[in-house]
């Protein structure tokens, strides 16, 4: 059973409806019995960093999620803010991360980008796949994804980086660190893309 | 490769699809559930779906009808059409669409805007503003559906949105609605220079041509409405969108 973290801070219906279309069952809960049985978590998110850092904490959730994702090593996708969370510390806030990935969240740097383009990255977009992984099966270069974000994720360790994306400059757009991964774009949300990075998120076995 | 966003732009009256010219004659094409499913066929960019009566027929929103529609839509979807409350916007999100779109409710309580960003993030909020000229030329922005002017000049309307944290602005010209005339592009231009915010251009694409001058003007994404459900001037009724390889070879080369 795949559990879609709800602590109120992510569109997590987009995401149940496109695991539905896969004809996949999911949960979405709040409830730490409930993630202690999950095998596979989703992380989403939309919205500031300290709003979902401080989210998580009052969902008292955070104990949990660490006894499933770095003791028990559950596989776990961060979506958006969800994958920024991984990090260490982000620009926008002033709240800690989980720091389950060595990573900090920086706000793009508009003096290395042209004119024309704004700030959020709002478009689809390309992904240049940095390493082998299976959650990129069947996908390549060419696969476009949804992105929403004014803030980037911006490994410390270059392993982490599982794809980087060109807007203005060469921005991390996914990380993957054993049994967590986090990507910036919204899989739920791009199509073919990303309904394939989704399955195979689901057939994973580590 | 850098791409712009194109996006079709559905029109309903309650739960049935229309299309207007110039904002009146609605003209019923089908079923909105049917166009966003071939929609995601073709693999559209975003989808932004408006109910153009329900502020004239003083309705909420029909959320029964928009969670079956988001339920079909695997790409960003947009909702505009009888928001006016903070408890609406909340019950819209949580049916899984991305973004809302205010406009009439933008007259009278703009601090809606406001409140709805700092909880769901400017990025979640579209401001959507009809313009019509006025005999002399000069352009006014209207709300009810084209129906009611404005009494503020089209300048100042756009700064205070951008201040109050609109995410986007989405610039529908209703003198080009369903025309094929192509894009307002001084209006376009007019005013990207004036805010800071992504601009949508809307109303009289015919054709792919139609949408690189728009982004050279100054939006930073298109929307159409009749050149995808109809096929060409004839308008016989055909859900459409252009090809990715037509879309890279004609506009994103040139970006």
């Amino acid at each position: 059973m795949i559990t879609i973290i709800n602590y109120n801070a992510g569109n997590i219906k987009s995401i149940q409806n496109m695991l539905k279309r896969i004809g996949v069952k999911s949960c979405i809960s709040s409830k730490p019995e409930e993630i202690e049985q999950a095998e596979k978590l989703i992380l989403p998110g939309v919205g500031h960093f300290d709003y979902g850092m401080r989210n998580l904490q009052e969902s008292g959730l955070i104990g949990v999620l660490n006894k499933k994702v770095v003791a028990d090593k559950v596989p776990l996708l961060g979506i958006c803010l969800g994958a920024q969370l991984l990090g260490n510390r982000s620009e926008e806030g002033v709240l800690a991360g989980l720091g389950w990935i060595d990573m900090d969240i920086v706000k793009f740097d508009k003096a290395k980008m042209g004119e024309s383009l704004k700030i959020p990255h709002m478009s689809w977009n390309e992904i240049n796949i940095k390493k082998d992984s299976n959650l990129l099966t069947g996908l390549d270069n060419e696969s476009r994804f949804y992105f929403v974000h004014s803030y980037h994720m911006k490994c410390n360790d270059e392993n982490d980086v599982l794809t980087n994306t060109n807007y203005g400059y060469e921005f991390t757009s996914a990380v993957e660190k054993e049994n967590i991964f986090g990507v910036q774009f919204h899989p739920e949300k791009s199509h073919k893309f990303g309904m394939r990075l989704l399955e195979n998120f689901i057939n994973l076995r580590i | 490769m850098r791409r712009i966003r194109i996006i079709p732009v559905l029109t309903l009256q309650n739960e049935k699809l229309v299309k207007t010219i110039r904002f009146k004659n609605p003209t019923y094409i089908g079923d909105p559930i049917n166009a966003v499913k071939i929609f995601n066929e073709k693999e559209v960019d975003e989808i932004v779906i408006l109910d153009i009566t329900a502020t004239k027929e003083k309705r909420e929103p029909n959320y029964a009808k928009i969670e079956e529609i988001a339920s079909e839509a695997f790409m960003p979807f947009a909702y505009g059409g009888g928001i006016t409350s903070l408890h609406q916007i909340e019950k819209l999100f949580k049916l899984g669409i991305e973004k809302i779109v205010l406009n009439s409710i933008l007259a009278t309580n703009i601090s809606l805007v406001s409140e709805a960003a700092k909880i769901f993030g400017s990025q979640s909020i579209i401001a959507s503003i009809d313009v019509k000229k006025s005999l002399f030329g000069k352009n006014n922005a209207y709300k009810i559906s084209g129906t009611s002017k404005i009494n503020k000049p089209l300048i100042d309307y756009v700064r205070l949105l951008e201040q109050v944290g609109v995410g986007e602005l989405f610039i529908n010209s209703i003198d080009r609605d369903g025309t094929y005339q192509g894009y307002d592009l001084e209006l376009i231009k007019q005013i990207s220079s004036l805010v800071n915010l992504p601009i949508v251009a809307c109303g009289g694409a015919s054709n792919i041509e139609s949408f690189l001058p728009a982004i050279q003007s100054g939006a930073s994404a298109v929307a159409a409405g009749s050149m995808f459900v109809y096929t060409g001037s004839t308008r016989g009724i055909l859900i459409n969108y252009p090809k990715q390889t037509d879309l890279v070879e004609k506009i994103y080369n040139f970006l």
